[in-house]
């Protein structure tokens, strides 16, 4: 950290702001102490200068006064740079201390903590967590980091499309893939992008941490363009949700054991020697073929054919 | 704050920049309470204050835009020109509260959501056009089927009563129903999942409760009265405790095996040729890995312990044995 460094950008702020006028670079030079002499030097640590204001986010405005100005000015309007008049009753600052904690330790949690300090200096004092409109006990968290998260969400904030390597489920090689990201999404405590794949011409969704490896940019900022009515948390909601249970499956169910299974049968009859019959149903017989055999030999396939022998095929395959 | 990290001149910028109004709009504010809320020491603070006091302009006149004092641990503002106001949320920072503002709306449970639908709408007019960037991230709860909603408000009743609850509970790990006492602690929604966090009175020991697994649960009339030795679950650190009593569970995934990884929190995890994984997983129990052998069949096994192999195969023996008449 420079100290130095640090007195100039606030000299530059300062001065910037007090100014109607466009002020010339040359001007400023003259205002702000601790530019140097030479006008090369010069001329880049101003450029470095504007370019840290920027991604600070303070509105700089280039510009000229008369239209024959040669030379470009700059100056900085109040009224985009401050934070407009922001009055909160009690219940609503009591719930903003709760918000910033959302992100734990998770991406924006730095943005967070940000954002929570320049109410403060609005005046705002994060209020009582006592409140009535804190719910009391209830402590919400975003999950673990995910290191895909970062460059996709700069990608979507700045619409600028990205290219990484992805591994699709049971795919044993990870693919390139091109995407115009129109959105990121946590569902069920995971990281989703979706958006416009440019190599399958076609809207994909992509879990993040199936992404191997880096995100890299490989557009310029603004060249995405979301389309009218796209819905990322619709078009994540599809991907990832099962369709509706629609075959039915008749299982020996041995007395008082698969209770995961029992708890959406449609019915079950007690039946002779310590076997109950179970009738349930399932929609993905892959899934349910799974299941129905992480409960071993306390669970008998009776119905379909196809998903007993799907079962069959399980429980050889862990006895192989 | 943990580690004191480097900051760079524009990171010290926008303290700089938020210090002035947090003073001006407070009038007078005690330098360790300020220290405090800017997450600096109160030598640090007053090395800000002094940096701020020394800023000057030498054109067209020379003058110091900023007058300031800190006599007797006060700081006083008494000019600042024109960065009396704090900067514009960012559109990061806009967007970190919209969207955790927002999840929290969703929480399940929650009877009174105004106050959070005021501060959106509010947040979302001062932030400005740096709000439109936060409908693009999106959060969502998870409230799976069968009345965890309802679930949801009668433990917050019982959290708000002081109540204990009883629950009959689901473990899958062991396909048991189980029945207990809790005394409610939070709520929490970590991860996507909505957890309740009591002192279970059977184990004796402070246990989360997915919402989902619950079978059944009643509000009873005893009171709540957790130990005080119940610590609550520090969340920022993930909900998966290692202990010193776990097995070490080595597997080898086939590619299709592989979102065993991203399901469980593994300590290791190795790519094999081919797609292939080998992860580590730390357990207490290891009857759940058995029955996640089980349901892999040959797209995951077991590689150690030696024991559970074996129950592995014979579990699968058992199961297949079923079918031969």
């Amino acid at each position: 950290m420079s100290r130095r460094k640090t007195e100039r950008l606030l000299g530059l702020v300062v001065c910037l702001l007090s100014t109607r006028r466009y002020l010339t670079a040359d001007q400023i030079r003259r205002a702000v102490p601790g530019y140097p002499e030479q006008d090369d030097l010069f001329k880049r640590m101003f450029e470095r200068d504007k370019e840290d204001l920027r991604e600070l986010g303070v509105p700089l405005e280039t510009g000229v006064n008369h239209p024959f100005d040669e030379d470009p000015g700059y100056r900085i309007r109040r009224q985009a740079y401050e934070l407009p008049e922001l009055r909160l009753e009690a219940d609503e600052a009591a719930v903003l201390g709760l918000a910033a904690r959302v992100w734990g330790h998770a991406e924006l949690a730095g943005a967070a903590a940000g954002a929570l300090l320049k109410l403060r200096a609005a005046g705002i004092d994060s209020g009582d967590e006592r409140s009535p409109a804190v719910p009391h006990g209830v402590e919400p968290r975003l999950g673990r980091p995910e290191p895909a998260f970062g460059p996709l969400w700069q990608a979507v904030r700045d619409r600028r499309p990205v290219t990484f390597s992805y591994r699709a489920a049971g795919r044993s090689e990870p693919q390139r893939r091109e995407l115009e990201p129109w959105g990121v999404v946590n569902r069920h405590g995971r990281w989703y992008v979706a958006g416009w794949d440019r190599g399958r011409a076609a809207t994909r969704v992509f879990r993040l941490g199936r992404i191997a490896g880096p995100v890299r940019f490989c557009g310029p900022a603004g060249s995405v363009s979301v389309p009218e009515g796209a819905d990322v948390r619709e078009l994540v909601r599809d991907w990832d949700s099962s369709p509706p249970p629609d075959r039915t499956a008749v299982l020996k169910l041995r007395s008082g054991k698969g209770v995961g299974l029992r708890r959406h049968a449609v019915s079950v009859q007690p039946g002779a020697g310590g076997w109950d019959v179970v009738t349930t149903r399932f929609a993905d017989p892959g899934w349910f073929a799974d299941y129905t055999a992480s409960f071993g030999a306390d669970v008998v396939v009776l119905d379909p054919p196809d998903l007993r022998d799907a079962v069959i095929a399980r429980l050889k395959g862990a006895l192989a | 704050m943990s580690a004191r990290q480097l900051v760079t001149s524009t990171e010290r910028l926008q303290r700089l920049l938020a210090l002035v109004p947090y003073v001006m709009s407070r009038r007078s504010v005690g330098l360790a309470e300020t220290a405090a809320a800017f997450g600096v020491s109160e030598r640090e603070l007053v090395d800000d204050l002094n940096l701020l006091w020394c800023v000057e302009l030498r054109a067209p006149e020379p003058y110091c835009p900023i007058d300031l004092s800190y006599e007797g641990g006060e700081i006083v503002v008494s000019q600042a020109e024109s960065i009396d106001r704090p900067l514009r949320l960012a559109v990061d920072e806009a967007s970190a509260l919209l969207v955790a503002l927002r999840m929290l709306a969703e929480v399940p449970g929650l009877e009174d959501r105004s106050a959070l639908s005021r501060l959106i709408a509010k947040l979302e007019a001062a932030a400005g056009e740096a709000a439109s960037a936060s409908a693009q991230v999106a959060v969502q709860v998870d409230a799976p089927a069968g009345g965890a909603e309802g679930l949801a408000a009668r433990i917050r009743a019982a959290l708000d009563a002081g109540r204990r609850i009883h629950l009959r509970y689901y473990v899958p790990g062991r396909d048991e129903a189980t029945e207990r006492d809790v005394d409610p602690m939070r709520l929490l929604v970590v991860e996507g999942r909505t957890y309740l966090e009591g002192w279970c009175r059977r184990a004796e020991g402070v246990r989360l409760f997915r919402l989902d697994r619950v079978l059944d649960l009643a509000v009873l009339d005893a009171p709540a009265s957790p130990p005080p030795s119940a610590e609550p679950v520090d969340v920022d650190q993930g909900l998966f405790r290692p202990s010193p009593g776990d097995v070490l569970v080595q597997l080898e995934l086939s590619a299709e095996g592989r979102w065993v990884a991203e399901y469980y929190p593994c300590q290791e995890v190795t790519e094999l040729p081919d797609g292939r994984l080998r992860v580590v997983l730390r357990t207490p129990d290891t009857g759940w890995v058995r029955r996640l052998a089980l349901r892999l069949g040959e797209e995951g096994r077991v590689v150690a312990p030696a024991s559970l192999v074996a129950e592995v195969r014979d579990a699968a023996a058992a199961a297949l044995a079923n079918y031969v008449h």
